[in-house]
């Protein structure tokens, strides 16, 4: 069975930007040639004229809700909403119930997700034993059964000293330590970013330097370590000057942002919108332009969603008591080629953020090239359309950018060789 | 003018102009309270549901005491007698009152937006009787009503606000009302207590008592809790009382003619000091007597009263 990408504009950056060929057969990329009549022999064509063409995308912060929560979402729900995304491959952190700290729970998802045949999941397991910052895990164990990172996402490691053992002993499996930077004494009751907008609206505020001390922490154990680490979802100004400035020194750090922090600002809170609360916080102007510096510069290498599906029982009630965090998968690529319209990034730069940087963080095979896995991703660049969740293949519609007029969204997802997502005829 | 809004959830939304009919119908309303008969069938068939998520006596009482001197049937639900703590959600709660076809609900809950989200919700009037630190309309109209009484005015006074900022929705509420209406107001108290951008509601800010008060018209010592002790907010009741709190020595360097205000209750010898609680300069009774006729306006005017209150 051969299957030829045809005339499309292939991004691989740093490999190819030109219009091409790809033949798929076997799951694999087989070649990659200049566009022409050499296709007698396949089995379908997918025109891929005025479209893009990328390896397939890679979303390395996302919350699947099973085990546990299955009713916000499912391993399958959220693979299916990846590739409706144009994502083929993302990474699920370890805060289910139970907590996937352990082989069981890594090789449980690895399983459901085969069965998804949608995007390829890669547990992220647990830096800590339930999360709960005092014992270390089976790193060796959870590395055997696929887990292809650590993190304790969405409870920051308060103990340095164990923070520094963990980046030291995942160091010795080759594991990359993802942290979620947050100081919980200075969120205290904190629930949005703190300055005039919570102050106006008499909602306790959460400073960027809750975030920004554990980044400066962390860049510290890096250092101290020599052991990789991935700063997630970076919300602030101080953050990006820390990564910035670490980077500059040779330290082995790298970040991520999502959508949300380069395209809101605490005001999409608004009358109290609880679908504009997670966290780290929607953050002020400022740090949103210093997001977009930092991505433009390298400084950040990733753009990840957090996707955090939940339902209305934790959404539609006070602000305050709402649970933190929204859905990403469905809208991450549209929203992001924003980034492409704006001169911020190049239609390069986005690839790399999106695809080629996880990828190398993680040590992922990935590219538009002869004997790599066939993960591919098509975009339509110019299609104009309005984000609606009654659309999503996701199980939640927390967003707040539901009803958002945005340009560009993926067409065609191919993992593995197999369409996974046709959205073109 | 007829009163163009349906619900009151905080002095941001309401303008000047409203800010002065709700004023001059409660100055109308007052005299209802002076009757032997304190009782005018105005809203008689109307329900008005009292929704307390957080105890108080005192706000309750006068929003009750309001309803009923305008023949309005009133009830009250608070959180620790009714489904509202077994899980039931706010949402539910809601459908619920829905049903029951309440023509107003004056609500009070520890979370901020609540009456902005329930407001969307039901077709009833939604009165906020206080909202975590975000507003407490009633508060500061009754407020301003006793400050008018006692000036004459509410265009160029200087109005001193001194303690908690930060966790305080009288506060917040009475710097949007007063600068509405003309008026300058400072904010005083350790910097603890000073919340980040409040100068943005038009507001200036200072760590000295001694200055805020200095040629103030109005001063207004808020409550201080000792809760905040636990998020380090102060050190000692004892330093609190000594650099923050309104001592009759203090209150030397003000205006003759200053006016103390207190949105109660009082705490005597931390904030303010009893002589000054209880002196001549204090007009925190009057606040009380206001209140209920500033609720009595709020109701009357969202009931649809177009007319002066004094026909009836
Ligand atoms: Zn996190
Ligand atoms: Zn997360």
């Amino acid at each position: 069975m051969l299957t030829i990408i045809k005339g499309g504009r292939v991004i691989d950056p740093g490999n190819l930007n030109s219009i091409m060929d790809i033949h798929i057969s076997g799951g694999k990329i087989i070649k990659v040639i200049e566009t022409g009549n050499n296709d007698e022999s396949a089995d379908r064509i997918i025109n891929a004229a005025g479209k893009i063409v990328t390896p397939g995308l890679i979303d390395m912060h996302v919350h699947l809700r099973e085990p546990g929560h299955e009713y916000k979402e499912t391993i399958a729900s959220g693979a299916l909403a990846a590739v409706h995304g144009g994502i083929t491959a993302i990474c699920c952190m370890p805060n289910t119930n139970p907590v996937n700290d352990n082989r069981q729970i890594t090789e449980f998802i690895i399983k459901k997700s085969k069965a998804a045949s949608a995007a390829r999941v890669y547990p992220v397991a647990a830096i800590s034993h339930g999360l709960e910052g005092k014992v270390l895990n089976e790193y060796g164990d959870l590395k055997q059964a696929g887990a292809v990172a650590l993190s304790d996402d969405g409870m920051p490691v308060t103990d340095s000293q164990l923070m520094r053992r963990a980046m030291e002993y995942a160091k010795g499996f080759g594991l990359l330590i993802i942290s979620h930077c947050e100081d919980p004494d200075l969120v205290a009751d904190g629930v949005m970013n703190e300055g005039a907008v919570a102050t106006r609206m008499g909602l306790a505020g959460i400073p960027n330097a809750a975030e920004s001390v554990m980044v400066k922490r962390d860049i510290a154990l890096c250092e101290l370590t020599g052991s990789p680490l991935h700063i997630a979802h970076v919300s602030t100004k101080e953050s990006v000057a820390a990564i910035r400035e670490a980077k500059k020194n040779g330290i082995p750090v790298t970040a991520e942002t999502a959508p949300h922090y380069f395209i809101l600002t605490e005001n999409a809170v608004g009358q109290y919108d609880t679908f504009a609360k997670m966290n780290p916080p929607l953050r002020s102007e400022e740090d949103r332009k210093s997001i977009c510096e930092g991505l433009s510069d390298g400084t950040i290498d990733v753009i990840a969603t957090d996707h955090a599906p939940h339902s209305i029982l934790e959404k539609d009630i006070e602000f305050d008591m709402a649970a933190n965090g929204i859905i990403g998968l469905e809208t991450s690529l549209s929203l992001s080629l924003q980034l492409v319209d704006d001169d911020i990034l190049s239609m390069e730069g986005l690839v790399e953020k999106m695809s080629k940087n996880p990828a190398r963080i993680l040590g992922f095979e990935n590219g538009i090239q002869a004997d790599l896995p066939a993960d591919i991703t098509i975009i339509d660049p110019d299609t104009e359309y309005v984000i609606d969740v009654t659309d999503f293949r996701s199980k939640s519609v927390n967003t707040p950018f539901n009803g958002m007029d945005v340009k560009g969204k993926a067409v065609l997802t191919i993992v593995g060789g197999k369409i996974v997502f046709d959205g073109l005829e | 003018m007829q009163f163009p809004k349906k619900d009151i959830l905080d002095m941001a939304s309401l303008s000047a102009e409203e800010i002065m009919l709700i004023l001059n119908t409660a100055e109308n309303m007052k005299e209802i309270s002076e009757r032997p008969i304190k009782k005018v069938p105005t809203l008689r068939g109307k329900t008005v549901i009292l929704l307390f998520y957080e105890p108080s006596t005192r706000t309750r009482l006068s929003f009750d005491i309001a309803a009923k001197r305008l023949s309005a049937d009133s009830l009250s639900i608070s959180a620790g007698t009714s489904s509202v703590v077994k899980g039931e959600t706010l949402i539910d709660t809601a459908k619920n009152l829905e049903a029951m076809n309440p023509d107003m609900i004056v609500i009070r809950h520890s979370s901020a937006g609540v009456p902005h989200m329930l407001a969307g919700r039901v077709k009833a009037s939604i009165i906020n009787a206080g909202d975590g630190m975000h507003a407490h309309p009633s508060q500061a109209l009754l407020d301003m009503l006793t400050v008018r009484q006692n000036k004459k005015t509410l265009e160029g006074l200087k109005i001193a606000i001194i303690g908690d900022i930060s966790h305080s929705r009288v506060a917040r509420s009475n710097i949007n009302g007063f600068t509405k209406m003309g008026s300058s107001v400072v904010l005083a108290g350790p910097p603890t207590m000073i919340p980040m951008g409040i100068e943005t509601m038009g507001a200036t800010v200072t760590y000295s008592v001694d200055e805020a008060i200095s040629d103030a018209d109005v001063i207004m010592m808020l409550r201080i809790q000792k809760e905040r002790l636990k998020s380090f907010s102060f050190s000692t009741e004892r330093e609190y009382a000594i650099t923050y709190g309104l001592s009759a020595d203090r209150m030397k360097q003000a205006k003759p003619d200053v006016l103390i205000m207190h949105p109660g209750p009082l705490n005597r010898g931390v904030e303010i000091s009893p002589e000054v609680a209880d002196g001549p300069f204090s007009i925190i009774l009057d606040q009380v007597t206001n209140g209920v006729a500033v609720r009595m306006a709020l109701f009357y005017l969202l009931s649809g009263g177009v007319k002066n209150a004094d026909d009836n």
